[in-house]
């Protein structure tokens, strides 16, 4: 391996996507899509938008394998009240869908989506009290 | 190791320490809740030197001209004197110069201020009355050599504090100031990005001085007022403001008359739908939202769904002190 190649192999795929910036620009784009999708904006849209950006910006920093203090039992806390309103699978595979789209727009590499998809999936049984 | 003042005490940040954890490891009340520079419930201001830039990462940017700062994620690189948001804050006892109407219910107040009194226009501060009663209002000038404050102070009909700014408040008398708070406010860069900005009723007061600040700084870009009132008189300033849209290339004026009454030459209906009714997007633009603070919540959120970023909306709701005095809010009339 040469030292550039080591260099980056140890660089986060938090840092490699832009960090806290980058978390910034995907959730402007993200909360828009979100609150524009009939088929799941009655979960995002009724709080007060600045606390609802503040937890975009938490699910955005874990996903992109930033420091974080999530839990399997805060996620199902926060979203049990949801659950209760009908959220299921097709209503993360929608909000997984607009998470993609969002990335692609901001010209992520394809590899680093794949990376910050797969860590925003292991949140899913979670945040359906599965 | 750095120390860190709040209040009368000093605490020393332990190595590898936030300030956050400083705090509440000498068993400091401070609102947290993420402890990793998201959630913002933490905020804190720093009094004396800029925190690290690396502890104001997310925050407004207005806020982190004024210091503003994450507990939760600064690691202090030199001694701090710090204070949560409100708390503790200066106040100097300053002179009424000025008592004008400006329409039946609404007056301009002119206050006399310090040297040493820093502010931008649109901000607010809290005047303070002898006995203690006090109220938010918004500061509608830019810094002038003669060191004056303007303010636009609507009658309530129980109103307690503008009903005594009313009757019996005159010039020479003293009332009591805060230091100048708040985010809604103009910032040099970006001259050419167009501004919209949308207040109802005295919403209008940190708009005008956000507008005169924006022009003294030469802003190239595009300047919209919609100013909205359920009725004609409401629509105070409609001359100053008609003069300085014939005047000034870049500022567009427009009254909006929500009100049953309607009037030949002014557009009817609420001025947040006429504002997005006339601007197609707003992606790019700079965003200024000021005054009832329904419109104020609802207007942000379709801004943004027009595309406007986040971080270039700016808001100041204006909540109303019920007569029963419970405080609601940053700010009230």
């Amino acid at each position: 391996m040469s030292e550039t190649e080591e260099a980056t192999a140890n660089v986060t795929l938090f840092e490699k996507i832009g960090g806290e910036a980058a978390v910034s620009a995907a959730v402007d784009v993200f909360y828009r899509k979100v609150l524009e999708d009939y088929r799941i904006n009655r979960f995002f849209g009724n709080s007060d938008m600045d606390k609802q950006i503040a937890k975009q910006k938490a699910f955005f920093t874990m996903a992109f394998g930033g420091p974080n203090n999530y839990t399997g039992t805060d996620m199902r806390t926060a979203h049990a009240r949801f659950v209760t309103m009908g959220l299921n699978d097709s209503h993360f595979d929608a909000v997984m869908e607009n998470f993609d789209a969002t990335l692609k727009e901001l010209n992520v590499p394809a590899d680093l989506i794949a990376e910050a998809t797969a860590i925003a999936e292991s949140v899913r049984a979670d945040v359906l009290g599965q | 190791m750095a120390n860190i003042t709040l209040g009368e005490d000093t605490l020393t940040c332990q190595a590898h320490e936030t300030v956050l954890d400083t705090l509440l490891r000498n068993n400091r009340q401070i609102p947290h809740s993420c402890r990793q520079g998201l959630c913002q419930s933490c905020l804190m201001r720093s009094l004396d030197n800029p925190p690290p830039v690396s502890s104001q990462v997310g925050i407004k940017d207005t806020l982190q001209k004024q210091n503003y700062f994450l507990p939760c994620i600064c690691h202090p690189e030199q001694d701090m004197t710090i204070a949560l948001p409100h708390q503790e804050m200066a106040s100097s006892t300053v002179r009424v110069i000025e008592k004008q109407r400006l329409a039946t219910d609404i007056i301009r107040l002119l206050l006399t201020h310090e040297d040493s009194f820093n502010f931008s226009a649109g901000q607010f501060v809290n005047l303070k009355r002898a006995d203690g009663l006090t109220r938010s209002y918004s500061i509608a000038n830019t810094p002038h050599p003669d060191k004056f404050l303007e303010f636009h102070i609507r009658r309530l009909p129980d109103g307690q504090f503008s009903n005594w700014v009313y009757d019996d408040l005159n010039p020479g008398d003293t009332v009591t100031i805060s230091e100048a708070q708040g985010s809604c406010l103009y910032l040099p860069g970006r001259a050419e990005q167009p501004l919209l900005l949308v207040g109802t009723g005295t919403g209008l007061a940190p708009l005008v001085g956000i507008i005169y600040d924006a022009l003294q700084q030469n802003h190239t870009g595009p300047i919209h007022l919609f100013h909205g009132s359920r009725d004609i008189d409401g629509l105070y300033l409609m001359n100053e403001m008609r003069e300085l849209a014939a005047t000034v290339d870049n500022f567009y004026y427009t009254p909006c008359l929500s009100g049953e009454n309607t009037a030949a030459d002014l557009i009817t209906g609420r001025a947040h739908d006429v504002a997005f009714a006339a601007t197609p997007t707003l992606k790019g633009w700079r965003v200024y939202l000021c005054g009832h603070p329904e419109m104020v919540q609802q207007t942000k959120k379709k801004a943004y769904l027009k595309g406007a970023s986040l971080s270039d909306i700016y808001a100041d709701a204006f909540h109303v002190n019920l007569p029963t005095g419970n405080v609601v809010s940053s700010h009230a009339f």
